[in-house]
């Protein structure tokens, strides 16, 4: 009988530590969820040791010493592109500009996506209606088209690449989150927060979003990939940040130099599988939190 | 005539938690024409029982012992003889009505449905004939049968379900809480709606409830299931109105009689919950929130023994004349 | 009774509710309405006669469209500040508690919500410890850290119980609170409430749909049907003595332990459900079920039964009240004393 003076910050400390060891040990027991982190976390550790494993200088043009779209030799191990840049250094370093841009865009999608979600969920009337209506607009909007517009207008740039990701992927969120909020809008324990006189932000913050917040994770997780897709798109189309190298830049100067013609897919290749392996990381990651946070998808009980 | 026999029968869950028992050795018969309660609390093993009749178990339920339909084993049966028997034999009124309908389906067709299947000589036009007059049989007029399972109220779905159970005339009707969820209006419509049916027909019932008076106005006998086990088992009345097993006066007292002055400002209820089938106490599996419970309760496990005129009860303090309640 | 202090109180009271194709249901059409602390009063009818909007409106969740709720003689407002303060007084218990509870807290955060809310910090452990021995979660201490899902049935509705008593409220009400358990906990969690009332003087509006609840806890009962208080006053009165037919009907066919000892004989099964809260019938709105029309029992008042609609009931506690014509033409007042 010691317990009385336990205080409820411990309770509370104690409490996550359990349901954050429940996750891990069901997120564990998933073979393509652990093989999705340990790539993730190689391609996170490659991209942050990037600096370490390749000087800087090996990106500029003038300061070049391959051959000009010199196939994998020693020196080059995946060879060199049209102006004698090693392959391997310019994916390598490609990698981070790729995820930071992937990630920051999901990051503001999920933001907005959620924030807007929850509140014309729980809100509704016609602020509902309007959010709703709006995402429905941005949803049905052809991205690519949104894209080149808002580029054309903004100039190039990372800031402007993210700022249109975003604005193009967070209805996806909303529509989401809503549906979600509605759900959790309908159960007792709603009832009777607000008969024990919770306002809005109470409900939303202690039982809405709490409840909403693990599916919002494993979209994420989900947007992340179609994000970095997105921006190699848009590289690819030559509308990306001109001053930087990214998955999609390279793709793009390779295709505007003749490498295809060139049969030269050292310079294809590995900036394409590096999308590919990084889109699949992250959607194995994604499955696999959406099993644990949905026990409707893990099959029985 | 014996129409169900259940032998000795035993149901063992294989799950994460290791084997659960459920069933612990039944013994139970119903005749022909006969009313048999069984009442339990949920986890009792009651709906088990029920469902191991037509073999509804998941796979992860071993079932021994026997069960007998007109004499002939179901747990022995083949699939194609069990199929006939489902329905024809025997059928099964779920509780949740809304769940056990077809949502996107008419009423009527779902009532022919098991006809056609089960009588290839009918034709279609003639099974939507014979659904239409169960539907007037259970009380809702035929005009239903073009009525999806959402435009009823709880009460006519009930009905519904009643009507299916009828359509290939089985000889043992098992109604699983069928009238648990409605008001006491509807409930005592559906009620005598059964009772009409089982004396018209001459069916067997099989009425299971966790509701012990309801049991005893409809039925001619009531057993009481604890655990896994039968604990007592008279005529229906007799079991509730003079239990001579504790739970079951525990059971009884839940749903208080009006005008009884001795339930008055006085709820009775039973301490503690049902024991964890992975883990079941030393001795008499209901000692732990017994009230009347002597030292021998805790040693050996009671006997089924008789305890008056078609009466068994498996607790020591009943089995010695004893009151089972304080 | 009325003049009592920290009485919950309903005068006039309607609920509608616009349909599709500009229908109204009158969910509540007129009731009147007292609960006092130290009392437990039932309010029993079918599902569909109003009895949960009643709630709903007495707690401040739903608007009335007519008629006032008031509390300790003050009106209800419906200004955040206003409800937050009257929601201290006057708190819920849900019918189901495994959806009442927050599957992501534990028993511990879910008791201590009302305290956050309300911004009471001082010895929060302890008043949450506190609410949950006086509902009979004993160590409380054992339960700080227990999710919803690794707690029975029972032990679920004492926690949703202790949630609402934390906040020292002098009322409950209570919806359904022991349909959704089994069998043996019900009394459990009825005896709960009883000796809430008896130990602590907490008052108690249960809503029902099993008269023998009534029987086994509550001081005064009121039968509702169609948005409508028909019969109401002492449970012993009311259950024992049955006045309105739809009451009588009602009693009739509960589980006896004999033929003689029900003060209806003959089980009376009313045909047909309970109509739609937007064709309420004119006149006595039980009329089209009543076993007294049927029979003709009634033919010397069917002029009133058919044209006349009853007096609601005033909220009296003492004198057994009955809205039905037949009673009056009997009895004389509905309102006189049995």
């Amino acid at each position: 009988m010691t317990t009385t003076t336990v205080s409820p910050r411990a309770l509370r400390r104690a409490r996550r530590r359990q349901s954050f060891a429940r996750s891990w040990a069901s997120y564990r027991s998933q073979r393509t969820g652990v093989i999705g982190l340990v790539l993730l976390g190689a391609i996170v550790i490659l991209a942050l040791a990037a600096p370490i494993l390749i000087d800087e200088s090996a990106l500029s043009v003038t300061r070049a010493t391959g051959g000009r779209m010199a196939p994998p030799s020693a020196e080059y191990p995946l060879g060199t592109d049209e102006t004698g840049r090693s392959i391997l250094a310019l994916t390598l370093w490609g990698s981070r500009l790729s995820l930071v841009i992937g990630l920051t865009a999901t990051v503001v999608a999920i933001v907005i996506g959620t924030a807007v979600g929850v509140t014309s969920g729980h809100i509704g009337g016609w602020y509902g209606w309007i959010a709703l209506r709006l995402s429905d607009w941005f949803m049905v909007l052809p991205s690519l088209v949104v894209a080149i517009a808002l580029l054309a207008v903004l100039g190039r740039s990372m800031a402007t690449t993210i700022t249109v990701i975003a604005l193009v992927s967070w209805p996806g969120t909303t529509r989401l989150v809503r549906a979600q909020t509605l759900t959790v809008q309908s159960r007792p324990y709603l009832e009777r927060a607000k008969a024990l006189g919770a306002g809005h932000w109470h409900q939303m913050t202690k039982h809405i979003l709490p409840n909403v917040l693990p599916l919002v994770l494993a979209s994420a997780t989900l947007l992340v990939p179609s994000a970095i897709l997105m921006e190699s798109s848009l590289a690819w189309l030559g509308l990306g940040d001109p001053s930087v190298v990214s998955w999609g830049s390279i793709l793009n100067r390779a295709s505007e130099n003749g490498a295809v013609s060139a049969h030269a897919w050292w310079y294809l290749l590995p900036p394409g599988l590096a999308i590919l392996v990084v889109v699949l990381a992250f959607m194995m990651c994604g499955r696999a939190l959406e099993a644990v946070f949905n026990p409707r998808l893990r099959g029985e009980s | 005539m014996t129409l169900l026999e259940f032998k000795d029968l035993h149901v063992t869950y294989r799950g994460s938690r290791g084997r659960l028992p459920a069933v612990r050795g039944v013994d139970l018969r119903v005749d022909a024409g006969e009313t048999l309660g069984i009442a339990g609390e949920s986890g009792c093993g009651k709906s088990t029982l029920a469902m191991a009749v037509l073999r509804l178990l998941p796979k992860s339920a071993e079932v021994s012992g026997e069960i007998l339909l007109d004499g002939e084993d179901l747990l022995k049966m083949g699939w194609g003889r069990l199929r006939a028997v489902r329905w024809t034999g025997a059928s099964i009124v779920f509780q949740g009505a809304m769940h056990s309908l077809n949502a996107v389906q008419r009423i009527g067709r779902q009532i022919a449905e098991p006809i056609l299947v089960h009588e290839a000589k009918t034709t279609p036009a003639a099974a939507a004939k014979r659904a239409e007059a169960l539907l007037e049989r259970v009380g809702l007029p035929p005009s239903r049968a073009r009525s999806f399972p959402h435009e009823l109220s709880g009460g006519q779905r009930q009905r519904v379900m009643i009507a299916m159970a009828l359509a290939c005339d089985p000889d043992l009707i098992i109604a699983d809480e069928a009238t648990t969820a409605l008001d006491v209006m509807v409930q005592a419509q559906v009620l005598r709606l059964i009772s009409d049916l089982v004396t018209e027909r001459g069916v067997g019932l099989v009425m299971i409830s966790h509701d012990l008076s309801v049991l005893s106005a409809v039925c001619d006998r009531a057993a009481v299931m604890y655990a896994g086990r039968i604990v007592e088992e008279g005529p229906a009345h007799e079991v509730f109105a003079h239990a001579r097993h504790p739970y079951s006066a525990a059971l009884g007292a839940a749903f208080p009689v009006i005008g009884d002055p001795a339930a008055r400002m006085n709820p009775g209820g039973l301490a503690g919950d049902p024991p964890d089938p992975a883990r079941l106490p030393q001795g008499c599996s209901f000692r732990p929130r017994c009230a009347v419970a002597v030292e021998r309760c805790g040693a050996e496990s009671p006997e089924l023994l008789e305890v008056g005129s078609a009466r068994v009860s498996a607790c020591f303090v009943a089995q010695e004349g004893m009151p089972v309640v304080l | 009774m009325s003049s009592e202090e920290k009485t919950l109180t309903a005068r006039g009271l309607r609920v509608e509710f616009g349909l599709p194709g500009g229908r109204v249901a009158r969910a509540v059409d007129g009731v009147d309405l007292d609960v006092a602390p130290g009392e437990i009063v039932a309010l029993a009818g079918e599902s569909g006669c109003g009895k949960t909007t009643l709630a709903r409106t007495l707690l401040g969740l739903e608007r009335a469209t007519g008629g006032t709720v008031a509390f300790d003689g003050v009106p209800l407002r419906y200004s955040t500040r206003a409800l937050k303060a009257y929601r201290r007084q006057v708190q819920l218990v849900l019918q189901d508690p495994t959806g009442a509870l927050n599957p992501r807290h534990t028993v511990y955060d879910a008791v201590a919500e009302g305290l956050r809310i309300h911004g009471i910090s001082e010895d929060e452990p302890g008043r949450v410890a506190e609410a949950l021995s006086r509902a009979g979660l004993r160590p409380p201490e054992q339960f700080f850290l227990a999710y919803p899902h690794e707690l029975s049935g029972g032990q679920r509705q004492r926690v949703v119980i202790a949630g609402a008593l934390v906040l020292r409220p002098s009322l409950l009400v209570a919806d359904e609170p022991v349909a959704s358990l089994d069998a043996s906990v019900r009394g459990e969690i009825l005896s709960l409430l009883l000796r809430l009332k008896e130990e602590q003087g907490l008052g108690a509006l249960v809503i029902t749909h099993d008269l023998g609840l009534a029987w086994s806890i509550a001081d005064r009962i009121a039968i509702m049907y169609l948005g409508r208080i028909v019969e109401q006053g002492p449970v012993e009165q009311v259950l024992t003595a049955p006045r309105h037919p739809y009451t009588r009907a009602l009693v009739s066919v509960l589980p006896r332990f004999s033929e003689a000892q029900s003060p209806v004989a003959e089980p009376i099964v009313l045909a047909g459900e309970l109509p739609d809260a937007s064709k309420i019938p004119g006149g006595c709105r039980f009329r089209p079920r009543c076993q007294e029309v049927a029979s003709g029992n009634a033919a010397a008042v069917l002029h009133q039964c058919t044209g006349e609609d009853l007096k609601i009931l005033g909220p009296e506690a003492e004198p057994h009240l009955v809205a039905c014509h037949l009673d009056r033409s009997l009895h004389g007042d509905a309102r006189m004393a049995v």
